[in-house]
């Protein structure tokens, strides 16, 4: 991304700061406005997905009506040289992403000097948030590392986010497994650290569906939720009617699942237009309140 | 309900499809504004009316009939003309004959009301088989049901489905059997089938239909080539996430016309099941043949029997 299009992103953020957390967003000024907020780049291990390209995964998005995409990358998983990682993705973003990608850089708290990454993520890539990947990279969220990570991001008002599983546990490639990441920690954590922003990827099936109790505890610590693993029948209704409050946020995991599954989930659930513009974009963007 | 009874209303379709929400056999309308219209490839997808081979009765509701009637109205807003049902809950893994009798009556109930859009397929534990041969004549030989569904009870290559097999080819019933593969099948549950069992089963049956429920789950990869030798085994998409690449494969090495679109709802959404249908890399035709037509072709006979003009 370069200084221009990341200022226009602060800009929108900007707009957003009456968002305040719990809030629930208005009606967009332009409602068609689409936010992604979980899209990688390259493939995962062991499976390719419907973008060989960053130009394939943009024509795709754009032709879907999505105005940004949230984009990490899936070598940031598996890779030891994030740095490299990062300014890999950064570059194709800003290359390849035709205005469409933003991204979203890994730091691993476990790692040497992983505050450099942190920083260069927010000074060099301008990037508007991180991703980490505590269960591949061997930590939970009650640990004190991943505190610090929470604290130096809210200080530089980058967005944390953080998948709960990248794909079924059940289907693992018995060398490459990966523990479901329990998410109940961030409730204790996230109060304590002022100005700590978190959006759970994939958060769907053992959250926002299967664990009302934790979610409301989720939901007051202030998480933000994205919608591609949400399952059920009308998934996106029922969960406004279990949990009002909730604070989620479009997402398709592109290209590890097919696009069209997020889109049509918006078909399948009865919205108003508010809670309608909301997924589509308000949450997001009162995410990115960077301002 | 007996098969004359059964008959009268089944050949009664329109004035059953006037209380629908949408016509027997034309496509559901939906006049919110579609915020996944670029979803659909052509708008002659948009109308085609999928045709679901898995789905399960919502859990809420005053009666059976209440609820498939929510669930009819969401399947309306996606598209989805039809479902076929199975296995009202609650559910048991190993259900006793008391148990899957309960569960069929509550689909007799919904088919009372709603044969204009759903088809019934009876829930059996080959473990008792004769209990489920029983249960085979009052829902499908004397009943509405089309079809049979066979949960994780029993392993799908168990010799008592044997004469399940038999009695259900003679009935033009078709059968779904639930196949997962957890943890390379090391997770299943102690009676749950994998797609290889399935196939076993197959060899000894040949010529006749079985759909391989979920086709092995989230390893669908190793459930595509599990049955990919037995022609009379068609793959289920429904009840996985929606990982890219599965319709792709299924499509590349079994043929289009061996695909079936499935939801498995309520667990999983119409939407994201339906979304790897229309996202795949695979052409419209085929499509089509996935979203309805390979799943009418296959019900049929069974249709034909019980005098359904689909």
């Amino acid at each position: 991304m370069d200084r221009r299009a990341f200022l226009n992103t602060a800009a929108i953020a900007a707009a957003t700061t009456s968002l305040a957390r719990g809030a629930t967003p208005a009606a967009p000024a332009t409602p068609v406005e689409l936010i992604d907020t979980n899209v990688h780049l390259s493939h995962w291990a062991v499976r390719r997905g419907w973008a060989d390209t960053p130009a394939r995964l943009v024509e795709k998005l754009r032709r879907h009506g999505v105005t940004s995409a949230w984009t990490g990358s899936f070598e940031g998983v598996l890779h030891t040289d994030i740095s490299g990682v990062n300014t890999r993705l950064a570059e194709s973003c800003a290359r390849e992403g035709g205005g469409l990608l933003l991204a979203f850089g890994t730091v691993n708290p476990t790692f040497p000097d992983w505050e450099e990454d942190l920083r260069r993520c927010h000074e060099v890539h301008r990037m508007p948030g991180i991703r980490v990947y505590p269960n591949y990279h061997g930590y939970a969220l009650d640990d004190s590392r991943f505190a610090r990570l929470l604290e130096l991001a809210a200080q530089r008002r980058l967005l944390v986010q953080i998948p709960l599983l990248l794909e079924d546990d059940r289907s693992h490639n018995p060398v490459l497994t990966a523990p479901y990441l329990q998410p109940a920690p961030l409730a204790d954590v996230l109060p304590k650290i002022p100005g700590a922003r978190v959006m759970l990827l994939n958060a769907g099936a053992r959250v926002l569906a299967g664990n009302p109790a934790l979610l409301t505890r989720l939901v007051r610590a202030g998480v933000w939720f994205e919608h591609a693993t949400l399952e059920g029948v009308a998934g996106l209704e029922a969960l406004f009617g279990r949990a009002p409050e909730v604070r989620v946020a479009f997402g398709s995991h592109s290209p590890y699942f097919y696009f069209e599954a997020a889109l049509l989930k918006l078909q399948e659930s009865v919205l108003t237009p508010e809670q309608l513009a909301a997924v589509r974009h308000g949450h997001a963007r009162a995410a990115l309140n960077i301002a | 309900m007996n098969r004359r009874t059964f008959l009268s209303s089944s050949l009664a379709l329109s004035a059953l499809a006037s209380r629908s929400p949408a016509a027997a056999g034309s496509p559901p309308r939906d006049v919110r504004p579609d915020p996944a219209a670029t979803a659909w490839e052509s708008p002659e997808l948009r109308q085609l009316g999928a045709w679901d081979i898995h789905a399960h009765p919502g859990p809420a509701g005053p009666n059976p009939a209440k609820r498939m009637e929510a669930l009819i109205r969401i399947a309306d807003r996606v598209g989805v003309e039809r479902v076929c049902i199975c296995m009202s809950p609650p559910w048991q893994y190993e259900p006793t004959p008391e148990q899957f009798r309960r569960s069929n009556d509550d689909v007799l109930a919904i088919l009372k009301e709603w044969s204009s859009r759903v088809f019934g397929l009876v829930y059996l534990n080959p473990k008792y088989t004769r209990e489920s041969l029983d249960e085979l004549e009052r829902c499908v030989a004397d009943g509405p049901m089309i079809g049979i569904k066979l949960w994780v009870g029993t392993r799908a290559n168990a010799p008592q489905l044997d004469p399940i097999v038999q009695r259900a080819a003679e009935l033009d019933a078709l059968i779904l059997q639930h196949t997962w593969i957890k943890q390379r099948g090391k997770g299943n549950l102690p009676h749950e089938s994998t797609p290889m069992e399935l196939a076993a089963l197959s060899a000894r049956h040949p010529g006749v239909p079985i759909v391989c429920g979920h086709t092995g789950g989230g390893d669908w990869a190793l459930g595509i080539r599990a049955i990919r030798a037995r022609p009379e085994l068609y793959a289920d998409l429904g009840g996985g996430d929606p990982v890219y690449g599965e319709v792709e494969m299924a499509v590349r090495e079994l043929g289009a016309s061996r695909v079936l679109y499935g939801s498995d709802i309520n667990g999983r959404s119409f939407g994201s099941q339906l979304g790897r249908v229309l996202g795949a890399d695979i052409s419209l035709a085929d499509k089509k043949l996935i979203l309805r037509e390979n799943l009418r072709r296959l019900l049929m006979p069974a249709l034909r029997r019980k005098g359904y003009k689909a």
